[in-house]
């Protein structure tokens, strides 16, 4: 935060017998905060300080949201709450320019604009409301969804070639699923093509190796060949013999890689499948699976999550794993185990992947695995 | 400065003794129904009175989703709910019992998944209260304990504790009180645990591993009794396991399965667990196993969570076939076809059980009539733009009912 914002925003005046030293110190024991409620004896006495400290704790409040975690992020979000609450209840003045103002500085931590964001819906619905519709290109997705919104419906209130640039415009913006297939559904009836899977930057192309066993739901914890050989061969030892990978390209609209396909449906199995993502510089990524299988994610070699749950649902976007990428290629493996169940619901084997930044735009890779290989060659890892 | 100091000094102090003065369990009020299925956990309250033929008394607006039931502690209704395009905020919200009006709105945001089944969602556990901090726990794992006036006493976000803690379906389970341990089931296909938690402080006093399986059962307490002492009782489908509340030590168990959506509940010595339709096991003395009394597989509470009343044992099926059958010995009394479908509990006082259907129809049955009888039906309007449906169990305090949707909770009187 700029310290010349926060300055004025800060009015020590309306803090009740603290100083402002007293209310960053009380602020900086709800950051403390860890592990299994480790500190919350703590932070629930400087709570009620930073709660009752008023509207010139805002300031304070939003200065360490996003700095030290969810959790610590949720006793702040929830001590500013309150000190609206009260002051509307009271009819203290709040500094809704300066939320504002706040907002509006993408420099802000995400976590921290959302938070300003939130408060002056709370203090005054029709200004939150009013600065939404302007955050069309927000990087934090959860304030641009609402221009977003107002983009489609105002699009659909057009006709002819006018409606076709405002989705097109729309397009250019959406990121969440729901409100991308709105738009797509409208260009598509329109005569226009969608690249639903280059738009999300799911990875539809893939090498897949398997069966491995999976018998008694074992094949999450066992090792085999391709997450434990980093030089990664051609042949592995399967389930019922040799195995050797695949190359498998998806056309799902939604980049949803189906092992029934290249495997043949099966149950007591586990598949791997392998991709290169060549990135164009170091940089945070998020990898976003969406599974209904047990699964695993390596990037480079290293586990960034795993899962051990069974037909319990599966959606885009179901997991976000952040990562860093390094320039040039790196390599990322999925597992996706299937179990012994046999209803018709557990017939899936399958996961969706894409690579995107944290507001959800896709980050497509500049070059491909299957690039320059003939279709039966050995990938090149 | 110094008189800076010495201020902030007597704040600290008298926050440290306010918050010592949480840590005293205190009494709840007759009229307060604050947990899932009511002060007994078993779904009756017994200075309720259900009205027969009930009608409108006031409502409220909700700005999020929930199935969770609401609670009453004092004057005050607490319920919470989960709003945004991925449900990621979570809401608690306090109305004054007897005219609705909103007294506060507390909103956090969800630290873990809130991925949950289309007709399930993020705020699906029913809050509790030991009568002077309300506990509230969503499908994401953030538990979060406030005072009655709204005020934050601790948090803790579980899946930032335990990362592979949620179901893709979500999680339901209900947290209890007993003593000063808020018992706290986040078990699942994965990292799976039942918690004690300190209710004053919200750090665990005890954590015990569990069967890795999706279970959305509910903790009900276990009275101290022949030596044994205060318990609650964890349910999965690997059947029960009773622990003493204070340290989460082995009282007993019993197996091999039980229901992982419908909840035992306690009463008169005795368990009723939803396990091969129902069984009742006697509650043991201290260092003993239960004894089975008897097993009912014609009274099966499905995915419902059975009623206790009186001696009389009710489960309805999802269908919406209510069954009566004595506590005694699991004999069927009767059967008695409602309106349905059903995804709550029944609830009762005196001799009258209270049923909400998905449909919101509001059904009260005289469980007295020789084959049950629908006494009265209020039909209360949904919100047919978000088809919307009524999952909750409604809770009773005094002469009024309540019910909650998506959209709205409903006090009904006669």
């Amino acid at each position: 935060m700029k310290a010349t914002l926060l300055l004025s925003f800060l009015l020590l005046g309306t803090l009740p017998g603290l100083s402002g030293a007293d209310v960053q110190e009380d602020i900086r024991r709800l950051t403390q905060v860890g592990p299994e409620g480790a500190g919350n004896e703590a932070a629930s006495e400087a709570w009620k300080n930073v709660a009752g400290a008023g509207p010139g704790a805002l300031a304070l409040v939003l200065g360490q949201t996003g700095k030290t975690g969810a959790v610590a992020d949720n006793w702040l979000r929830l001590a500013g709450n309150v000190i609206v609450d009260r002051a509307l209840k009271s009819g203290g003045k709040l500094p809704l320019a300066e939320l504002e103002t706040f907002v509006r500085e993408t420099a802000n931590l995400d976590a921290a604009r959302l938070l300003a964001f939130d408060l002056l819906a709370q203090a005054d619905p029709a200004k939150a409301k009013a600065l939404e519709l302007t955050l069309t290109d927000d990087p934090v997705q959860a304030l641009r969804r609402g221009a977003v919104a107002h983009l489609i419906s105002a699009a659909a209130a057009l006709e002819g070639e006018a409606a076709k640039k405002a989705y097109q415009d729309a397009l250019r913006v959406v990121r969440d699923e729901d409100q991308t297939k709105a738009v797509a559904e409208a260009l598509r009836k329109m005569g226009e093509t969608v690249d639903l899977p280059k738009h999300f930057g799911f990875i539809t192309r893939w090498d897949i190796i398997g069966p491995f066993d999976n018998t008694e739901r074992k094949g999450f914890d066992a090792q085999f060949g391709p997450e434990k050989d980093r030089a990664m061969a051609s042949k592995y030892e399967g389930k019922t013999g040799k195995v050797s990978w695949k190359q498998y390209e998806s056309t799902d609209e939604y980049g949803k890689i189906d092992f029934n396909k290249p495997l043949t449906p099966l149950k007591d199995a586990t598949a791997y499948a392998m991709a290169s993502f060549e990135s164009h510089e170091e940089r945070e990524v998020e990898l976003r699976l969406g599974c209904k299988n047990a699964w695993k994610v390596w990037v480079n070699g290293v586990l960034l999550f795993g899962r051990d749950e069974y037909h319990r649902g599966q959606r885009m976007d179901q997991y976000k794993l952040k990562c860093r990428m390094r320039q040039g290629a790196n390599t990322i493996l999925v597992k996706c185990c299937q179990n012994e169940q046999t209803e018709s619901w557990t017939a899936e084997w399958e996961f969706q992947l894409r690579v995107c930044d944290s507001t959800g735009t896709a980050l497509l890779s500049s070059s491909s695995l299957f690039d320059g290989l003939k279709p039966d060659s050995k990938p090149n890892r | 400065m110094r008189s800076l100091s010495m201020c902030r000094s007597f704040f600290r102090f008298t926050a440290g003794v306010s918050l010592a003065c949480l840590a005293t369990a205190a009494p709840l009020r007759a009229a307060d129904w604050p947990a899932f299925r009511g002060p007994s956990h078993s779904g009756h309250a017994a200075d309720a009175v259900i009205p027969k033929e009930p009608k409108m008394s006031w409502s409220a607006k909700l700005p999020g989703r929930g199935l969770s039931s609401p609670i009453i502690v004092g004057d005050k209704v607490f319920v919470t709910a989960a709003d945004g395009a991925g449900q990621e905020k979570l809401q608690v919200l306090c109305f004054q019992k007897r005219d609705g009006a909103p007294l506060w709105t507390r909103q956090l945001t969800a630290t873990g998944r809130t991925m949950t089944h289309v007709k399930t969602c993020v705020a699906a556990s029913t809050p509790c209260s030991d009568g002077r901090l309300v506990f509230a726990l969503w499908s994401s794992n953030d538990l979060a304990a406030f005072d009655l006036d709204g005020n934050l006493v601790w948090l803790r976000g579980l899946t930032a504790d335990y990362a592979n803690v949620s179901n893709s379906l979500g999680m339901a389970s209900s947290p209890v009180v007993v003593g000063k341990t808020l018992v706290v089931v986040i078990e699942n296909d994965s990292e799976s645990y039942s918690l004690g938690i300190d209710t004053a402080t919200g750090r665990n006093v005890w954590k015990l591993e569990r069967p890795r399986s999706a279970n959305w059962t509910s903790p009900v307490p276990l009275p101290a009794r022949d030596g044994a002492p205060e318990g609650v009782l964890l349910q999965s489908a690997k059947g029960v396991l009773a622990v003493e509340a204070a340290t989460g030590k082995k009282l007993w168990e019993f197996g091999p399965s039980a229901s992982s959506m419908s909840s035992s509940l306690v009463e008169g010595g005795v368990v009723y667990v939803p396990a091969a339709g129902i069984t009742a096991l006697a509650l043991p003395a201290a260092g003993k196993e239960p004894a089975t009394v008897w097993n009912a597989r014609q009274v099966n509470p499905s995915t419902i969570s059975p009623l206790l009343l009186k001696s009389r044992l009710f489960s309805v099926n999802n269908a919406g076939i209510l069954t009566m059958a004595e506590a005694a010995t699991g004999d069927v009394k009767w059967k008695l076809r409602l309106t349905g479908p059903f995804s709550g509990s029944p609830v009762g006082a005196g001799d009258r059980v209270a049923l909400v259907s998905e449909k919101a129809l509001v059904q009260i049955v005289d469980a007295n009539a020789p084959e049950g009888a629908v006494l009265g039906q209020l039909q209360l309007p949904l919100n047919a733009q978000t088809k919307e449906l009524t999952l909750c169990t409604p809770a009773l305090s005094g002469g009024q009912l309540f019910v909650r949707t998506d959209s709205t909770l409903w006090c009904l009187t006669e």
